[in-house]
């Protein structure tokens, strides 16, 4: 998939188009060798896998382009979610279409990131980051609290039996025959899913080749020269701001249509906190690096939990740690490792390769 | 001494800038004449940077008028001056260190967007600077701090400047490097951009400009033809070590 991935973001080479059909063949193909190879549950783990990805390009544009260190990002992620569940459940007796809600949660959550926005123009660095992590904090606790006086959130019970996603009477929820093929209910989801990922993906990679790109890049390098150079800061940044929250937004409400169910405390930030670690430990600023980076984080913890045990087995002939405490350590030393050996990410970004181009053309001459 | 109204590019007048209760400019006046290089020389903390700074947006002055091409700049935004083309390379210089030379070079274009003649005038940078054209692949940040400077100089040529404002271009350069890039502020003004130079290293300064400005606790204390400072005493005793 990594490499698949490398060759969606090579643009207009040579056997490019041979490379995309092989790569949706692939890709469509990949959640029935998944089940084939290590049962269902795995489909269900590149379904969330998706999601992140989602979420971790969202705030690639918060931190990786514009520079802007957001602690609070899983709160644009909620705010879709809440949208979804509370306009396609019982909670509030809405049963609004999917078409509707998944828009108007995408829609919210950038209106939410603009009021984060607005008011943290000036911060930069650590303040910034205190600031963001009390917004996530604040929109979590709004959501646990806000059983009373009115019931509106359901409080830490959260939202459950949400209306699975529907085109027409074709429910996502349910399995489905076509073609002679079964199409599980997370087999369905992983097309849906990745369709909104290669959307986010490509808006990504316009975006990062834009003039409004550009002046991210530009404000993050360095604030002052940016405005100096004619770019309207105030504008750009809220800019930055807005366009994550709607890829949380996004992943939110699709997130609560495949759940069917939302609580407060999917919205901690120990969830910010991962999808940051997905920017950075990827590549800050590469949406491949990202991409990579998002599916060794959701991949990574489950590989360990299934194979950490069937490992001491073989080397030790007993079990001598709990795997499911061993995975977080082990997951915990991979992340210091990579940190170490590669502080710029697994995949770094694109002008650090240009670079050394350059210096071997220099050494060439 | 000072430039009639009707003739001068900028004409500023009781210019005052505050930080909080800090009065960082009691009362600026100064003005540039179209075409003409003009100094403002005066030790650390004297408000220089304060005005330019003012000058270009990114302060708001407490009180006083700025007028540039005729045109008050009350509500202006810094965005928005650079289309009129009034310039700031800011101190430090301001280079995008993960973006190459040549990303930087196009962000100076920003706010134009005629394809073909910002390429023409990315061909005039790289002649001008020979140095940068070697370069244009490398990560900014990488550059030593002269071809830093040079690429700034040349990032604001890219917009197409009719004023620029340089602040303390010779700050942390080698001398060797001070002297080329004297050389270069030559060459720009010869080409009939309008220069305001603000600057420590007052000797050289006065040497490239046509007029000076003394600056002291933010005000403008002496304001004078170039070579007359350079003569003045007291501006010998106090800027020029001698």
């Amino acid at each position: 998939m990594r490499n698949a991935l490398k060759h969606l973001s090579s643009k207009g080479k040579r056997g490019a188009w041979i490379a995309f059909v092989m790569l949706a063949i692939v890709l469509l193909a990949l959640p029935f060798f998944t089940e084939e190879l290590f049962g269902r549950g795995w489909v269900r783990i590149m379904d969330f896998a998706l999601l992140y990805i989602m979420l971790a390009l969202g705030l690639n544009i918060v931190v990786g382009y514009a520079g802007l260190l957001d602690l609070g990002y899983i709160a644009f992620f909620a705010v879709g979610a809440y949208c979804y569940a509370l306009l396609g459940s019982p909670q509030l007796g809405l049963h609004l279409p999917f078409w509707i809600i998944l828009p108007l949660g995408a829609l919210l959550a950038c209106l939410f990131g603009v009021l984060l926005g607005a008011p943290t123009l000036r911060l930069r660095g650590d303040y910034l980051a205190i600031v963001t992590l009390g917004f996530g904090e604040i929109i979590r606790i709004f959501l646990n609290n806000l059983n009373a006086p009115i019931n509106i959130t359901n409080g830490p019970q959260g939202i459950s039996m949400i209306d699975p996603i529907r085109f027409g009477e074709f429910s996502l929820g349910n399995t489905h025959e076509l073609l002679g093929l079964t199409f599980p209910s997370v087999h369905l989801h992983y097309y849906l899913f990745l369709f909104f990922t290669l959307l986010v993906i490509f808006i990504s990679l316009r975006l990062e080749d834009s003039r409004i790109g550009r002046a991210w890049m530009a404000i993050r390098e360095d604030e002052v020269a940016a405005e100096a150079m004619g770019i309207n800061t105030r504008n750009i940044k809220l800019l930055a701001f807005a366009m994550g929250a709607t890829f949380g937004g996004l992943a939110g409400g699709l997130f609560a249509g495949f759940q069917g169910f939302v609580s407060p405390e999917s919205f901690g930030l120990t969830e910010s906190i991962s999808v940051l670690c997905m920017v950075v430990l990827g590549g800050m600023g590469n949406i491949n690096g990202v991409l990579l980076g998002s599916m060794l984080l959701v991949v990574l913890p489950e590989a360990l939990r299934h194979g950490s045990g069937p490992a001491q087995q073989l080397l030790f002939g007993k079990t001598l740690i709990d795997p499911e405490s061993l995975r977080m350590l082990l997951f915990g030393l991979a992340l210091i490792t990579v940190m170490l050996w590669r502080p710029a990410g697994l995949w770094p970004s694109n002008q650090r390769r240009r670079e050394l181009v350059a210096e071997n053309d220099a050494a060439q001459l | 001494m000072t430039a009639s109204t009707s003739s001068s590019l900028l004409r500023v007048r009781d210019l005052k800038v505050a930080y909080g209760g800090i009065q960082a400019l009691k009362s600026i006046d100064l003005d540039v004449a179209p075409g003409e290089l003009v100094a403002i020389i005066g030790s650390n903390g004297a408000g220089k940077t304060t005005t330019l700074k003012a000058l270009a947006g990114l302060l708001q002055p407490s009180a006083g008028e700025i007028h540039y091409r005729g045109i008050s700049l009350q509500n202006h935004a810094a965005h928005q001056l650079i289309q009129e083309g009034l310039v700031l390379v800011p101190e430090g210089r301001g280079v995008f260190a993960r973006l190459t030379v040549e990303e930087n070079l196009q962000m100076g274009a920003y706010c134009r967007n005629d394809k073909s003649s910002i390429a023409q005038d990315m061909q005039h940078i790289y002649k001008l600077f020979p140095r940068l054209a070697e370069r244009h692949m490398q990560l900014a940040g990488t550059l030593s701090g002269g071809e830093q400077q040079m690429m700034a100089l040349g990032r604001a040529l890219m917009s197409r400047p009719k004023l620029l404002m340089l602040d303390e271009p010779s700050m942390g350069l080698a001398p060797m490097m001070v002297v080329k890039i004297f050389e270069t502020i030559r060459n720009i003004s010869a080409q009939g951009v309008s220069i305001l130079l603000v600057e420590q290293n007052a000797k050289l300064a006065l040497e490239v400009a046509q007029r000076g400005y003394v600056m002291e606790s933010g005000l403008i204390t002496l304001s004078d033809s170039a070579a007359n400072l350079l003569g003045s005493a007291v501006v010998r005793r106090a800027y020029l070590g001698s």
